[in-house]
């Protein structure tokens, strides 16, 4: 069995890095770019000169001048200086489920490098392949009719969704009258803020402090003859399954509104339950994150929406099709909501989603489900057997694939609430942890998830540090409240600074305005 | 129980598996399972297609399915348009493939210190080149980073209209068109078509009291460069409205900035700055303006700004008015925010690095000259006429095939026949041009390539 170890003695690479431009040596060049030919410079004559005065750039760029080897020396500091999912004990950022992304995936995605999306339909079957039969995939996983691909990531497949029940009650002649939006405050920011931004009034539901979901009596009142739609996370943010979802679909629909399932956290419910049987419209998944694509520091990722078969109309153009054994893009769809994202989406998430999958097979789906919720269940123990966490609402009950769990104890006990752990995890080789998105409903939050990926040891050594500082708390809660102290930055100075107009910089340039004056 | 033991899923070795289950007291994951009540659950089996449990089998069976594309590097591509084919320095990719940075997500800036400075110094760089103190995190594309900027500029006026220069991207303007619709109405400012430039009457007419702001491309969609962007800024700020530019960072080498002509915000897409095409994958939008809090708290993404720690002289990082944003403020934010494209942004960083101002003046100035020659010999084709557009233009450039009685589409795929991927076909959402197609010629087009065009296109039309 592989060894539970705390880094006691880690370090992260603290490089002391200037910021680019102060290596920036008048002259110096990181690449050359092709230069026309003499023969073509002669034909072309004095392109600049024939642009008018006020179109030509009067001083270059103030950019930096940097040789290559320098520049390279610089990005892979920086890049020392971050943390990875690959590199490193990831259950900290529950919700966005960390999983490894196989290196082999990177490589085929590459293959699609040199592809122009306007190509001709007849010179990119391979990738329009790829794109069908990973709808077909998702149509399988959720029991949708119809999935869109092109939304660049979760946020944006749920503003989709939005549009897309905006364009349905506007067909209907029911807009104005269907203007609120109900959500959950355990749900994704996303599912209150994009209904928002594409119109809608939003009603958010609090859960009952027994069971940690709403009360399905909540949900009666808040319906009516207003109701555009819900949209909500199960299970939610909490890791608690709301048992009657079933019910709260039929509430909104028997008020005449339309059911988004918001499923960031559908990891460990592949292969188990669906979309469908819940009675949904409408779902979506984080691709980068479910179906393991990089999270790339924040993306690019992408949010597959799917829907059903009344709703298919209004889904963004184009849509991968297949007829006669060739695929095509489908632009000829005259109630779509038109497009969210240029183009047909993040074609290389695309590929090493559908390798993932691929890999995997409808029983390793299951496999990655099933382990995901006996790896939380398994961690879940040994964190609550430490002397200060608790876990909110719903005693007794099986968490799914994550946990909310709370500091609150162990602040009013030592005075060292979970901002101080979170950034002392860090001094462990471990990232950061997430806490929870506001407001915190849950006091002292953070949320883990371990999924599929981590072994037992990850999860034993895991435990053990949160352990490890729950003792230095008590024993030297100054340690603790300082930290951290082996990352690449210490904690910022006065961060109240950036929140004033006078003090933050944002650009080099406002940098040295500001105080380098 | 599964049989397979998956790499990526290190507690499938049932023996591993069994014990964890025992020390829950669990006879099997169904029980955790329980939870989820008996008619909620799938009792089918998804149809997927078997396994492919081994590396070189995964790698068999892509390669093969992507082995029926055709490539740019294949194929002589002519195609821009929202997506255009620069070169990509290895040193890009090399960073971009960096584990750490491929494989982060929303650490703090302590442990992902590097994350945030790499993502300060993109800002930076990319405030150079438009000449603005103020960068957003990329967002999803140019069409979102422009409708977020209109969205900005009606919440700054407290007006709901806002004129868009009908030469834009047909496919940018659906995406604007879905994200500003509960809140603005949009109208097209005509633009003159022997120019290519925005029309100045059209526009004076349709600019009101209600108007929130202006906004065109420079280049255009049809690669014109704006030479009157001083004048509608003018004409915008005299009627109390804001003027948005959308520009190509690869033009800023040689073109002035937006900044320098009266833009307030200026928008645009950063997969120019070496990132590959990834079959319109590669896209990635961005947001500034000058440090203004009125601009500032108008954002909706997150923003990174520099901030002392407490070890003195060291940088440090964070987020900058972070109550403006939806992670914070939920329905009460200024729009939403959600995983973007941050890893494009720290791309579009290293690339700026390594050209630096000499590079990205040479870029500009090369591709200029390129397109000037290439238009030169296109001209004495029998039936084309080029240039289009009388006002300069950069990178891009209509070509009508009016006279020569074939249709674009039909040009095109006879290009095929030479590997070649012709221009952008232009005949149905540009009409009033004629049987006209786009064409985008880069630093990566050498003198025989564009012979190779010139000569197929002589066969293609004989």
């Amino acid at each position: 069995m592989a060894q539970v170890k705390i880094r006691e003695n880690y370090h992260q690479a603290r490089w002391d890095e200037p910021i680019i431009y102060e290596l920036s040596t008048p002259g110096e060049r990181g690449v050359l770019v092709p230069l026309p030919e003499q023969e073509v410079k002669d034909k072309a004559g004095d392109v600049l000169g024939k642009l008018p005065e006020n179109m030509r750039r009067r001083e270059a760029p103030p950019l930096p001048e940097v040789s290559q080897k320098h520049v390279l020396a610089h990005y892979l500091h920086l890049s020392q200086e971050t943390l990875g999912a690959n590199l490193n004990n990831d259950i900290s950022q529950g919700t966005c489920t960390m999983k490894y992304n196989p290196r082999i995936n990177e490589a085929l995605a590459a293959l699609i490098h040199h592809i122009h999306p306007s190509q001709a339909e007849d010179t990119m079957q391979g990738l329009l392949q790829i794109y069908y039969e990973f709808e077909r995939f998702l149509k399988e996983i959720s029991g949708m009719d119809r999935f869109t691909l092109q939304p660049g990531g979760g946020s944006h497949a749920v503003y989709t969704a939005a549009s897309i029940i905006r364009a349905y009650h506007e067909s209907r002649g029911e807009l104005e009258q269907r203007n609120e939006v109900i959500t959950t405050i355990f749900s994704h920011p996303c599912d209150a803020a994009t209904p928002a931004t594409a119109g809608f009034k939003i009603i958010t539901l609090y859960p009952n402090e027994e069971t940690g979901v709403p009360d399905l009596e909540a949900l009666q009142e808040a319906v009516s003859e207003r109701t555009a739609a819900i949209f909500i996370t199960n299970p939610e943010d909490t890791g608690i399954y709301n048992r009657q979802i079933d019910k709260f679909v039929k509430t909104v629909h028997d008020a005449g509104g339309l059911c988004f399932y918001d499923q960031a956290n559908a990891n460990g419910m592949l292969g188990i339950a669906r979309a469908r049987e819940a009675g949904f419209d409408m779902c979506h998944f984080n691709v980068h994150k479910t179906f393991s694509t990089p999270h790339g520091c924040s993306g690019p990722g992408t949010g597959a929406l799917g829907v059903r078969d009344h709703l298919a109309q209004f889904l963004p153009v184009p849509t991968v099709e297949l007829a006669d054994g060739k695929y095509y893009l489908d632009y000829d769809r005259p109630d779509t909501i038109g497009k969210v994202r240029g183009f047909f989406g993040v074609a290389p998430v695309i590929v090493k989603a559908y390798s993932w999958i691929m890999m995997l097979g409808a029983d390793g789906l299951k496999e990655v489900a099933e382990i995901s919720v006996l790896n939380n269940n398994y961690f879940q123990k040994k964190v609550e057997e430490i002397p200060g966490v608790t876990t909110w609402y719903a005693k007794g009950r099986r968490r799914l694939e994550q946990v909310r769990y709370s500091w609150e104890k162990l602040e009013e006990e030592t005075g060292v609430g979970t901002v101080d752990v979170m950034c002392r995890i860090g001094d462990y080789g471990i990232q950061h942890y997430w806490t929870s998105h506001h407001p915190w409903v849950v006091p002292e939050p953070f949320t883990l998830e371990p999924c599929e990926t981590f072994s037992k040891a990850d999860l034993e050594t895991y435990a053990a540090v949160l352990a490890k500082i729950a003792e230095e708390a008590r024993q030297d809660p100054e340690l603790v409240k300082t930290a951290p102290h082996k990352c690449a930055s210490r904690r910022r100075a006065r961060p109240e600074e950036l929140d004033d107009p006078e003090k933050w910089a944002l650009t080099w340039r406002a940098y040295k305005r500001k105080y380098k004056k | 129980m599964s049989k397979v033991v998956y790499p990526y899923i290190p507690n499938s070795v049932p023996e591993v598996k069994i014990q964890m289950l025992k020390e829950l007291g669990l006879k099997s994951v169904e029980e955790i399972y329980a939870e989820i009540p008996e008619h909620l659950r799938f009792k089918g089996t998804m149809n997927l297609p078997e396994p492919l449990l081994s590396e070189y089998e995964l790698r068999r069976h892509v390669e093969g399915i992507l082995a029926q594309n055709k490539t740019c590097t294949e194929y002589l591509n002519f195609l821009g348009g929202g997506t255009w084919q620069h070169y990509v320095p290895e040193v890009c990719d090399t960073i971009n493939s960096r584990d750490e940075f491929l494989t982060a997500y929303v650490g703090d800036a302590y442990a992902d210190h590097g994350k945030f400075q790499a993502m300060f110094e993109y800002a930076s760089m990319v405030g150079d080149l438009l000449g603005f103190d103020v960068v957003s995190t990329p967002t999803f594309d140019w069409g979102m980073a422009a409708g977020y900027s209109m969205r900005m500029a009606a919440r700054i006026t407290g007006r709901n209209q806002v004129l868009v220069t009908k030469t834009i991207s047909p496919d940018r303007y659906l995406c604007i068109q879905n994200l500003v619709k509960p809140n603005l109405e949009l109208q097209f400012v005509d633009y003159d078509q022997q120019t290519g430039l925005l029309n100045l009457e059209d526009f004076k007419a349709k600019i009101s009291a209600n108007t929130a702001a202006v906004y065109f491309e420079n280049p255009s969609y049809l690669g014109s460069i704006e030479t009157q962007a001083e004048d509608i800024a003018a004409i915008a700020h005299n009627n109390g409205a804001l003027c948005l530019v959308g520009a190509d960072p690869s033009s800023l080498g040689v073109l002035s900035p937006p900044s320098s002509y009266g833009a307030d915000i200026a928008c645009g897409d950063l997969q120019p700055l070496g990132i590959h095409m990834n079959a319109g994958g590669g896209l990635a939008g961005f947001i500034a303006s000058r440090d203004e809090e009125k601009y500032v708290a108008e954002y909706p993404t997150q923003l990174w700004g520099l901030t002392p720690t407490v070890a003195e002289g060291e940088y440090g990082f964070g987020d900058v008015y972070f109550e403006r944003t939806s992670y914070a403020s939920r329905e009460h934010a200024k729009d939403f925010l959600g995983t973007q494209t941050a890893l494009w942004g720290i791309t579009a960083g290293v690339y700026l690095a390594l050209m630096g101002p000499q590079g990205m003046a040479e870029l500009g100035e090369g591709i200029m000259q390129r397109v000037a020659y290439a238009i030169e010999l296109l001209k004495t084709i029998p039936g084309i006429k080029v240039p289009v557009l009388s006002s300069p233009s950069f990178k891009e450039f209509v070509v009508d095939f009016d006279a020569t009685g074939k249709k674009v589409a039909d040009i095109n795929k006879q290009l095929l026949e030479h590997k070649i991927f012709g221009g952008k076909d232009l005949s149905v959402k540009f009409p009033e041009l004629g049987n006209s197609a786009l064409f985008c010629i880069t630093e990566v087009h050498t003198q025989a390539d564009i012979h190779r065009l010139v000569d197929a296109l002589r066969q293609v039309l004989a």
